[in-house]
C-alpha cells in the first residue's frame, strides 16, 4: 500500500516525524485560537465597564490567590433556570478587564458574576470569616487572615496597575499615583468585599433577557 | 554498552512519593467538603489552595515523573542505544523535582495564576520550559542515534507529547509579570478562555492520554509477551488522535460568553474523537486477548489491562459529556469530577502501577517483594475508583436536575443552599473512596521498597561464604 511506504519513510526519520506531529497538532488552535484572539469585538468592554479600582484590584489578586474560583463560577449560562437564579446573561463584553478570565469550571457553591449589591459589606465581612454564621448549611472555608492583614501587603499595587496598563487598562496616572493612599488603613477583606461587590456591575439596570 | 536505568530509577521514586503526597492532598480536601473546619484557619490548609496544590503535584510530580521514567527506560531498549546525554538528564531529573517542591510551596503561599491545571507562576513556568527543552534533547537525541531502523509506536507518543505540551504550555503561560509572584495574562476574559482551554483539554489529551499510550505501547506488549495486534490501525489512531484532540478544547466552554461556532465546532470534534479513542483500546484490547493465561496470574498484567477497560470508558464519557444537551446538566458539576477521576484513577494511576510492577524489580534486578500485596492493591484500586466514580456520578446528575429545575409557573425550585446541603453523603463516600485508593497506592510504596530493597541484600551477601554453601 503506498501510504504505509509514505508512512515508513516518516517513521524512519525523526526529523520528519517531530515536523509531521507539529503540523498535524497545530492545525484545530489555528482554527480555532487565531480568528477569536485576534478579533477585537472579543476583548471589546461592554457599555459602561470600567476598570477595576485599585482596591478591587487588590481584592480580585486575593480572589485569585485563595483559589476561590476552584469553587465558585463567574459566568451565567443563557438557560433560564439560571438567568431566574444568577440574574441576566453573562456577555463577553463584560469580562474586557479580567486577566485571567475567573469563569471556573465547577459549581461547589453558586456563581458570583452577579453577586455585586446582592448582600451588605456587612453580611460579606459576617460570611467571609465565619460562613456558617449565615449560612448554617455552608461548607466555604473560613478566612480569618483577610481581616489580620493590611490590604496591599507587599506594596505591589502601582507595579500591578502598570502592568495591567501595559496590557491596555486605561489607567490614568493619577489613579496608579494614588492607589497606596486610595488601600491605605483598609484590610485584604475589605478589598475582596469591594471586589465582590463590583461584580455585574456594568450590566446593573439592564432588562431581564 | 549498558542502558542508562539509574535515572529510571531516581524518577521512579519519585513518581512513587509524588503519588502518595498528591493523593494525600486530595483525600484532605475532600473530607475538608464534608467537614470544612479542618483547616484549622491555616491559610496553607484552605481548600482553594490545597485543591490546587493536589492536582499540581499529580499531575506534573506523579504523572510526569512517571511519564519521564518510562519514556527513559523504552526509549533505550526501542532504539538500542544509551541514553543520549545521561548528565543533561540527570539535570532535568533534580531541576524538575525541585520545580515540582518549589512550586507546590508557592502554591500553598498563595501563588497562582489563576489559570486551572496551569498555576504555577511565570518563574515556574520559565524553569518548567527549560527543563522540557532538556527533555526534549535527551529524548529525541536518543531517537536519532538509534541502532533501529524504525522509530517504535510508543516513541512517536511520548514525542507528540513533548512537542504539543511544549506548544500548549508556551502560548497558554504569555503574560507579563508585574512581580516575582504576580503576572497577567497576555489575554482577557473571553479569548483568555479560549487559551485556556485549549491548554487545559489538550494537557489532559498528550499528556494524560498521549504520553500514556506511550507507556501502554511498550508496556502492555512486554507484559502480554504478544506484539500489537495491528500496526497499520495504530498508525491510522495515532495520526487521526494528533489531528482531532486539538479542536475539541471548546466543549469545556459550552453556553459561555464566546462565539457559537467555536462550541459547535469543539463539540462535533469531541465526538469525531472517540474513533481514534477507541481504535487503540480495540488494538490493546486485541493484544491482550493472545495472553488471557498471564492475565490470571499476573498483578501487573491485571492493572494495565483494567486501566484499557477505563480509557474506554473516560473516552467515551468525554465525548458524550461535550454534547451540548448533556452539557447542560453535567456542567459545573461533580459529575466532572468523577469523569476526571474516571481517566486519572481509573486510566493513569493504574496503568502506571501496573508498569511500575514489572519495571522495579527489573531494575531491581529482585523479583516483586510480594505478588499477594500487589493482588490486594488490584481490588483496592478497582474498589475505589468505582466507588469514586459512582459517587460523584450520582452528585453530578443530582446537582444538573435539580439546579435546572423550574415548578409550575417557572421558578426555580430549590434553592442553591439546599442542594449543595444535600451533596453531602456522596461527598463521605468520595472521602472513603479517596482514602481506599490512597491505602492500596501506600500499599505498593511498601512493596516496590522492599523490593528494592531486596536488591540491595543480594549485593551485600557475604563473599567470603564457601563453595557450594546454600545462598
Amino acid at each position: 500500500m503506498s501510504w504505509m511506504s509514505l508512512h515508513r519513510r516518516l517513521e524512519r526519520n525523526s526529523g520528519l516525524l517531530i515536523f509531521g506531529i507539529l503540523l498535524v497538532s497545530s492545525i484545530g488552535g489555528m482554527v480555532q485560537l487565531l480568528p477569536i484572539v485576534t478579533e477585537e469585538s472579543h476583548a471589546h468592554p461592554v457599555v459602561g465597564l470600567v476598570p477595576y479600582s485599585a482596591l478591587e484590584l487588590e481584592g480580585r489578586d486575593i480572589y485569585i490567590r485563595e483559589s476561590c474560583g476552584i469553587c465558585h463560577t463567574q459566568q451565567i449560562r443563557p438557560l433560564l433556570a439560571e438567568v431566574k437564579r444568577y440574574g441576566p446573561y453573562s456577555r463577553s463584553g463584560e469580562f474586557a478587564y479580567d486577566r485571567p478570565f475567573l469563569w471556573g469550571s465547577k459549581r461547589t457553591g453558586p456563581d458570583l458574576a452577579r453577586i455585586g449589591g446582592r448582600y451588605s459589606d456587612g453580611w460579606h465581612r459576617l460570611h467571609l470569616l465565619d460562613p456558617r454564621s449565615v449560612v448554617p448549611e455552608s461548607i466555604m472555608p473560613a478566612y480569618p487572615w483577610l481581616e489580620a492583614h493590611p490590604a496591599d501587603r507587599h506594596g505591589s499595587i502601582q507595579a500591578r496597575m502598570r502592568t495591567l496598563a501595559k496590557l491596555g487598562h486605561p489607567y490614568t496616572a493619577e489613579e496608579i499615583e494614588t492607589a497606596p493612599a486610595a488601600l491605605d488603613g483598609r484590610t485584604e477583606l475589605d478589598a475582596v468585599i469591594a471586589y465582590l461587590q463590583s461584580m455585574g456591575r456594568s450590566m446593573q439596570g439592564e432588562p431581564q433577557p | 554498552m549498558h542502558y542508562e536505568d539509574r535515572i529510571v530509577t531516581a524518577f521512579t521514586y519519585c513518581a512513587m512519593f509524588w503519588a502518595l503526597l498528591g493523593m494525600a492532598a486530595g483525600v484532605y480536601v475532600a473530607a475538608e467538603l464534608v467537614w470544612p473546619t479542618i483547616d484549622f484557619g491555616m491559610p496553607e490548609l484552605a481548600f482553594g489552595r490545597l485543591r490546587t496544590a493536589h492536582t499540581t503535584i499529580v499531575l506534573f510530580g506523579f504523572g510526569v515523573s512517571a511519564l519521564i521514567a518510562t519514556a527513559f527506560y523504552s526509549v533505550q531498549r526501542t532504539s538500542h542505544v544509551r541514553l543520549f546525554a545521561p548528565g543533561l538528564a540527570w539535570i532535568l531529573f533534580w531541576a524538575w523535582q525541585l520545580a515540582i517542591v518549589l512550586g507546590a510551596a508557592s502554591i500553598l503561599a498563595g501563588w497562582t495564576s489563576g489559570k486551572e491545571y496551569a498555576e504555577l507562576e511565570w518563574p515556574f513556568d520559565i524553569a518548567i520550559t527549560v527543563a522540557w527543552v532538556i527533555f526534549a534533547v535527551v529524548f529525541f537525541g536518543t531517537i536519532a542515534r538509534r541502532k533501529v531502523e524504525s522509530i517504535y509506536i510508543s516513541n512517536w507518543f511520548y514525542g507528540a507529547l513533548i512537542i504539543v505540551v511544549a506548544m500548549l504550555h508556551i502560548v497558554n503561560s504569555l503574560a507579563l509579570p508585574a512581580t516575582l509572584g504576580k503576572s497577567y495574562s497576555l489575554f482577557a476574559g473571553a479569548q483568555d478562555a479560549v487559551v485556556q482551554w485549549w491548554y487545559g483539554h489538550n494537557a489532559v489529551g498528550f499528556l494524560l492520554t498521549g504520553g500514556f499510550l506511550g507507556m501502554l505501547y511498550y508496556f502492555l506488549p512486554k507484559q502480554a509477551e504478544q506484539p500489537i495486534w495491528s500496526y497499520r490501525l495504530s498508525i491510522v489512531a495515532f495520526w487521526a488522535f494528533v489531528y482531532t484532540y486539538i479542536w475539541a478544547g471548546p466543549h469545556h466552554l459550552h453556553y459561555h460568553a464566546v462565539p457559537e461556532w467555536v462550541q459547535s465546532l469543539g463539540m462535533v470534534m469531541s465526538l469525531i474523537l472517540l474513533a481514534p479513542s477507541w481504535a487503540t483500546m480495540v488494538n490493546g484490547i486485541m493484544t491482550v486477548s493472545g495472553a488471557a493465561k498471564k492475565l490470571k496470574t499476573d498483578p501487573a498484567l491485571k492493572f494495565i489491562v483494567l486501566s484499557l477497560a477505563f480509557y474506554g470508558l473516560a473516552t467515551f464519557e468525554g465525548p458524550m459529556l461535550a454534547i451540548k444537551s448533556v452539557n447542560v446538566f453535567s456542567h459545573f458539576t461533580e459529575w466532572t469530577i468523577g469523569h476526571v477521576h474516571s481517566g486519572a484513577l481509573g486510566w493513569n494511576a493504574l496503568i502506571t502501577f501496573g508498569t511500575f510492577y514489572f519495571l522495579v524489580p527489573r531494575l531491581a534486578g529482585a523479583p516483586l517483594y510480594s505478588a499477594r500485596l500487589a493482588n490486594i492493591h488490584f481490588w483496592l484500586a478497582l474498589a475505589g475508583t468505582m466507588l469514586y466514580v459512582l459517587a460523584m456520578w450520582g452528585a453530578g446528575v443530582a446537582q444538573g436536575v435539580l439546579w435546572l429545575s423550574l415548578d409550575e409557573i417557572g421558578e426555580v425550585r430549590f434553592s442553591f443552599n439546599d442542594v449543595m446541603a444535600a451533596m453531602k453523603p456522596y461527598y463521605v463516600l468520595r472521602f472513603l473512596a479517596g482514602l481506599v485508593f490512597l491505602a492500596g497506592a501506600a500499599l505498593m510504596a511498601y512493596n516496590l521498597a522492599r523490593t528494592f530493597a531486596g536488591r540491595r541484600t543480594v549485593e551485600v551477601a557475604p563473599p567470603a561464604a564457601p563453595a557450594g554453601a546454600p545462598a
